[in-house]
């Protein structure tokens, strides 16, 4: 589904990846952990397609397109979401109006029939229980006055109505007390499947006791510095990061 | 000796001067109403004070020479629109008390008034010139002081027809009296001085739409007076919606009176025009008076809009809120003067203004003055002015959601808008509005 080679990205001219190989496949959940700074949210972003990252080198093949030549928008309508560290409030832009507006631009990019307010609210009312959100969410401006809980929700309550091929979670497990990582984790879980692949970006371990991964990457300044199974991320728990760094 | 020919010498003031002698030779009957003597003041007024220049401190910003360029023609003929033309341009849900009026003069066949309440006085300026002398006396310029304004001035000393609404002592309008000025300037560049009255009496409530539309290209200039005189404990929701077309000129002067305890709302929206500035002044003239004043102004290409609003705090207890959002694109132009004057009986005055504009470009502009002049001591006043532009995060968050950048793009201008756009109670005109301002915010 991914594929990620010698991918050299720089930020306002410093170089923060220097050549990230990955290959992620259908059905398979990956975790990218690393110390700050070590490149982990950019590496989310540039698969998003912020524009202020610049690439040096390197490909991104997704599902057989280039993924660097395509919009944000087309990369979403593509299939591709990601959850955001810090999900954006926008004042005057309805949760209902925004999501309506998104399920259809990505059915119209894909030739399907536009969804009716009906067909909208039947679609949503469903995935709003999977992150026990009330319906007066929906009426709500995006993230407007939520909480940080409340806003890292949101994000998988979009994934579960957007549905998409890959999602890559940016920290989402950051400032969230267990209950609420509870909940973003059991809505992840339950949006698993064979045919769709997860990249669980975050720097603790803890979320990692929820959303169980197939793979698990370490990322130190810059470059994949080991992978394994979930017990590395056990391993780093108790460790830290530093004996990967020495290693590498 | 041959001065109207070179276009440098062309004398605006006399032109007009002189066609006033025409006007009054072509008046027929009304000539002998009392009114008529209302007119000649007003042109006398009018010589004396010419057209203003950007070294008039209230004109610094808005240059009015183009339109004084131009020998624009008043209509005589009604110009033939149909039903069809028409009904492309009527609001849905806003054709049951509708005033349509082409060139500046009414048009029979287009008008409506099947929801009008018993009582409730629909009628053009013509007839209450003729038919209603005591009250075209007591109202019609009297709220819009010609004295000291050349455009209000021009109006007065020229205009023939227009809408006269009377709403009874305690009268409750449901349906909204809606007017349309439609300008047609295929044959000629026409010039017209729409006139309109609102005279709501003590505790009646009525909600009037006054919108301005193209049904062609070419240039045209529309001088407007809309006096609105709010009675005691009425309620006046007013709605204005400009949407001429670029090439042409638009300015108003709307002259609000309240009367104690009355509520009135505003609600200015400007989408179209060359050059337009609305003068918006109202006078609380009693106590415990609340008045909103609302504005929208959208402008692109080399469009100029200038919005000059004066809130007269004359008694104690008054509250009033100004709220001007504007979207400024190209190398479009906006002013905003927002005065507040406060004067020493009015205390404990709560006034409240702000204003906010985008900038899609570069090379747009927007002047903002806010002019709090304060005479009493005990009084609430607060102001405040942004300009910013469009927040690249957000904006990053729709199409990371799939939203195409243009649309996304409209979507944040509308919500940056969208407190405005609230304030019309009217839901039929604030969804057919909301569509039209998406699809041009998309545009752009």
């Amino acid at each position: 589904m991914l594929k990620i080679k010698g991918l050299r990205v720089a930020v306002e001219g410093n170089e923060i990846l220097k050549g990230i190989d990955l290959e992620v496949n259908r059905g398979e959940v990956h975790a990218i952990m690393g110390p700050n700074g070590s490149g982990k949210s950019t590496l989310a972003n540039v698969l998003a397609g912020r524009e202020e990252y610049a690439v040096l080198a390197g490909e991104v093949n997704y599902n057989g397109k280039n993924l660097l030549d395509m919009s944000p928008e087309d990369r979403a309508c593509d299939g591709l979401f990601m959850a955001f560290q810090y999900p954006v409030e926008i004042p005057g832009v309805s949760m209902s109006n925004f999501l309506k507006t998104a399920l259809n631009q990505i059915r119209e990019y894909r030739g399907q029939e536009k969804l009716d307010a009906m067909e909208f609210f039947s679609l949503v009312k469903g995935r709003l229980k999977l992150v026990n959100m009330d319906e007066k969410f929906l009426s709500r401006s995006i993230n407007e006055g939520f909480s940080g809980g409340e806003k890292k929700r949101n994000e998988i309550f979009q994934m579960a109505v957007l549905e998409p091929k890959l999602a890559v979670l940016d920290e989402t497990d950051s400032g969230l007390d267990i209950d609420a990582l509870k909940i973003v984790a059991h809505g992840v879980n339950t949006l698993r499947s064979k045919d769709n692949a997860i990249i669980v970006v975050t720097h603790y371990q803890r979320l990692l006791n929820h959303i169980v991964p197939d793979f698990v990457h370490v990322l130190v300044d810059g470059v994949i510095a080991k992978s394994g199974d979930k017990n590395l991320a056990l391993k780093l728990e108790e460790q830290g990061y530093d004996w990967v760094k020495e290693a590498a | 000796m041959g001065a109207t020919l070179d276009k440098n010498k062309f004398d605006a003031r006399q032109w007009y001067l002189a066609n006033f002698e025409l006007f009054e030779t072509n008046l027929d009957g009304s000539r002998e109403s009392a009114f008529h003597e209302v007119r000649k003041k007003a042109i006398s007024a009018f010589a004396d004070l010419g057209f203003p220049t950007p070294r008039n401190e209230e004109w610094k910003y808005t240059n009015v020479a183009p339109i004084l360029e131009r020998k624009f023609k008043q209509a005589t003929e009604p110009a033939k629109l149909s039903k069809k033309t028409l009904n492309k341009l009527v609001l849905k849900g806003l054709e049951k008390n509708l005033a349509v009026f082409v060139n500046g003069l009414y048009d029979r066949e287009l008008s409506n008034y099947s929801a009008k309440p018993k009582g409730l006085g629909v009628e053009r300026l013509k007839q209450v010139l003729q038919g209603r002398p005591a009250l075209s006396e007591k109202y019609l310029g009297k709220l819009a002081a010609f004295e000291k304004e050349a455009f209000t001035a021009l109006n007065t000393a020229f205009t023939h027809d227009g809408l006269c609404v009377f709403v009874p002592d305690g009268v409750i309008v449901e349906e909204p009296i809606v007017v349309m000025h439609l300008s047609d300037s295929r044959s000629d560049a026409v010039l017209a001085y729409p006139r309109n009255l609102i005279v709501a009496g003590k505790g009646s409530q009525v909600r009037f739409v006054e919108c301005y539309y193209a049904v062609s290209a070419g240039t045209y200039f529309n001088n407007v007076v809309t006096e609105i005189f709010v009675g005691e404990n009425a309620v006046v929701d007013h709605i204005k919606l400009q949407e001429e077309n670029t090439e042409s000129y638009h300015i108003a002067n709307t002259q609000v009176h309240q009367e104690q305890r009355s509520v009135f709302t505003s609600v200015n929206i400007d989408l179209g025009g060359a050059i337009v500035r609305n003068n918006l002044n109202v006078r609380l003239s009693a106590e415990n008076c609340n008045s909103q004043l609302y504005g929208f102004f959208m402008g692109n290409g080399v469009q100029h809009i200038d919005n000059h609003t004066f809130i007269d705090h004359a008694m104690p207890h008054c509250f009033s809120n100004e709220l001007y959002k504007g979207i400024l694109d190209g190398k479009s132009r906006g002013v905003f003067n927002g005065k507040i004057m406060v004067r020493p009986d009015a205390q404990k005055t709560n006034a409240l203004q702000s204003n906010k504009t985008l900038l899609l470009t570069n090379d747009a502009a927007i002047y903002a003055k806010p002019q709090l002049e304060i005479f009493a001591d005990d009084v609430k006043c607060t102001h405040g002015a942004t300009i910013g532009q469009l927040d690249d995060e957000a904006l990053f968050y729709l199409r990371a959601r799939g939203i195409r950048e243009d649309v996304a793009a409209a979507m944040l201008r509308y919500a940056f808008a969208i407190d405005v756009f609230e304030k019309i109670k009217i839901a039929a005109l604030r969804e057919v509005l909301a569509a039209t301002i998406f699809e041009r915010l998309k545009k752009s």
